[in-house]
């Protein structure tokens, strides 16, 4: 059984410029110790997706269908009440910009106490030893001193690295790590993307790695899901989604991504913007910005070929 | 880090202490009236006037007037009022407890009413408790404190009888507990006179109610912006997301970040309530150092005037090195700067 399932999910944000159709029917699913890539352009709809699956969505924010499934307890219904229980410590989420990410007028050492204290029903002064641990754990030097800093005392790597103990503290099953080497240098998104794996590994944890960059993607994912204006429009493991992407707009963000061999001047934008998602919009939500597009791509329902040998995942009515 | 915060502030008082103690003399000698006819009486004679304005040093030129003020002050007197004919410090010292207590009172009032509502009115904006903040708020700006003051003791002390008359800080039947503190509240509970607690606490209400329905509307109306602002924070979405209880997201989370305005309007409501005092003190006879300042400025006498402008700067100072210290307790980042 999968870990976490998610089956035909929409959302709508109800806004005063009208109802935006934020994720329209889309599935994942997510196995046991497997890291999963949620890959899309900025507004695709991978961080509402993720603040779905956690329950901590925008107020404005209603899931009109579908069923997200954590360990076979569905989450939007009867597994709803549970979800207060499963956020934290079951299941757990990173963020992008940690220096805002982390409470500022606490020190870090009891913001990981909090969440020790709230889950893993231990006393205050055992939560504060464990958050010392956790801190050693992720590999920042002198934790014990380190416990005692604010957020505004430390550098945004050493931030991120605060944020994955505050993660990891009660050893979750789920990690969602929501561009979580945005805005950090180059080293230290290596760094940070170790650690991830490494203590993913240790405790067969799944992850999923929602991120705008294919490259890191492709480097720590075992399958990738892509994602555009709140479609899910394939979903493959990573070597045959590079190999053989199938979707027009997979190989046009193929192209877009930076590689060895090929100089910047040769990489070329995905053509067109996003499409407004309030009002109508065509079943196929790429069409207008297809060169494949034809006539049949108007009507009807999207297509979706699955390639049964692995598992390939397409929806479009003329891949390539 | 405090101690240093608190000695940096001190000594960033002095220029405004000295800016008051100059202004203040100043000011009081461009009052119109003369004292030293006042003082005289309406019978005196040209000469005992200028007898008695050259006992009291007024004949001097004004930089010499000053040079004595400033030794006075320097020697902690204040000088004598003319009208009660006691000392000014000893004056002050005697009625300075009641404003305090009033002003105090007034303000916690306020803040059990404003800081609930305020949150209230963030975490569900839109809902009736936003609309009846946002009436609170506009109600309590626009009526002027007196005529607050006044309704109330119209409904509640003459159409309810709820209230005791509007005759100060104890009813005639009741004798002021021994002084301790000065606050009668806190004495009466210090030495076990519960009648007497419940004496004071009757004659407090109205006047401390004027105050707060006056201070609520701008604490209120600073929460709830504040809250709103917190909530939508990334660190509010993280403690959610880490499955934080509620009370611990919204208090140990949010509040305590969207509280560092709040001071600093708390520390702007208070200003304006120890010069609101003024009238508040006249409507319900309370004695405090404001209706004293106020029968001295009829009276045209300096010293009580002098004196009165001095507490407040003191008082002023005190207060805002108080809310930098509550900022430094509140805000880490404030800490290091000092």
């Amino acid at each position: 059984m999968n870990l976490l399932e998610i089956e035909r999910l929409s959302l709508e944000f109800r806004t005063r410029g009208g109802t935006v159709r934020a994720l329209e029917d889309v599935s994942l699913a997510v196995g046991k110790g497997e890291t999963l890539g949620v890959v899309g352009e900025s507004g695709s709809g991978k961080s509402v997706l993720s603040f779905a699956v956690m329950g901590i969505s925008d107020a404005a924010a209603t899931v009109t269908n579908g069923a997200v499934r954590f360990e076979g307890l569905d989450l939007l219904g009867d597994g709803r009440s549970a979800l207060d229980e499963l956020r934290g410590a079951e299941m757990s989420m990173i963020f992008q910009n940690p220096r805002v990410a982390l409470n500022p007028i606490r020190m870090v050492g009891k913001q990981i106490a909090d969440v020790l204290s709230r889950h893993a029903g231990v006393t205050r002064d055992q939560a504060k030893t464990r958050a010392v641990e956790m801190l050693a754990k992720v590999r920042i030097p002198d934790p014990e001193r380190r416990a005692r800093a604010y957020p505004f005392e430390m550098s945004g790597g050493m931030c991120q690295r605060v944020m994955i103990a505050l993660a990891l503290a009660c050893s979750p099953k789920l990690l969602i790590a929501d561009e979580p080497t945005t805005g950090l240098d180059v080293t230290t998104q290596a760094a940070i993307m170790d650690l991830i794996g490494d203590l993913a590994r240790e405790s067969r944890m799944s992850t999923i790695l929602i991120t705008h960059d294919l490259a890191l993607a492709a480097e720590r994912c075992d399958r990738i899901a892509v994602m555009h204006a709140g479609h899910v429009v394939e979903v493959a493991t990573t070597a045959e989604l590079f190999a053989h992407p199938r979707h027009p707009y997979t190989a046009k963000l193929i192209a877009t991504t930076p590689r060895p061999g090929v100089g910047l001047a040769e990489l070329e934008p995905v053509p067109g913007a996003l499409p407004d998602l309030r009002g109508d919009l065509p079943s196929c939500r790429y069409s207008a910005r297809c060169e494949r597009r034809q006539e049949e791509c108007a009507d009807g329902p999207l297509a979706r070929l699955i390639d049964p040998t692995n598992a390939h995942l397409v929806a479009c009515r003329r891949p390539l | 880090m405090i101690a240093h915060l608190i000695l940096r502030r001190l000594l960033g008082a002095i220029p405004s202490l000295v800016a008051v103690v100059v202004v203040t003399f100043l000011l009081t000698r461009a009052l119109p009236g003369d004292p030293a006819a006042y003082f005289a009486g309406p019978a005196a004679t040209p000469q005992a006037i200028e007898e008695i304005r050259h006992k009291l040093g007024l004949d001097k030129s004004l930089p010499l007037q000053f040079v004595d003020y400033l030794g006075d002050l320097a020697r902690g007197e204040f000088g004598q009022s003319l009208t009660t004919g006691q000392p000014v410090a000893q004056d002050i010292l005697a009625r300075l407890p009641a404003s305090v207590e009033l002003t105090l009172a007034g303000l916690i009032l306020a803040l059990i009413v404003a800081l609930p509502l305020g949150v209230a009115a963030a975490t569900r904006p839109g809902s009736w408790i936003d609309h009846l903040a946002r009436v609170v708020s506009t109600a309590g700006v626009s009526l002027p404190v007196f005529f607050t003051g006044l309704l109330l003791v119209y409904v509640f002390y003459y159409l309810l009888g709820w209230a005791p008359a509007p005759m100060g800080r104890l009813d005639l039947f009741t004798s002021a507990p021994r002084t301790i503190t000065g606050f009668f509240l806190i004495d009466s509970l210090l030495t076990g006179e519960f009648a007497t607690f419940r004496a004071a606490a009757a004659q407090l209400t109205l006047p401390a109610l004027t105050l707060a329905l006056f201070s609520v509307a701008p604490l209120a109306r600073m929460t709830r912006a504040s809250m709103l602002g917190v909530l939508s924070s990334d660190f509010v979405r993280t403690a959610r997301a880490n499955g934080l209880s509620r009370g611990t997201v919204l208090v140990t989370y949010a509040l305590r970040n969207a509280l560092l305005p709040v001071v600093t309007t708390l520390g702007m409501v208070f200003s304006f309530l120890l010069g609101a005092n003024v009238l508040v003190e006249k409507v319900f006879s309370w004695p405090g150092i404001g209706s004293y300042a106020i029968e001295a400025l009829v009276a045209s006498d300096y010293a009580p005037v002098q004196g009165f402008i001095l507490t407040m700067a003191v008082l002023y100072v005190t207060l805002n090195l108080l809310i930098d210290v509550l900022y430094g307790l509140i805000d880490p980042r404030v800490r290091i700067e000092a």
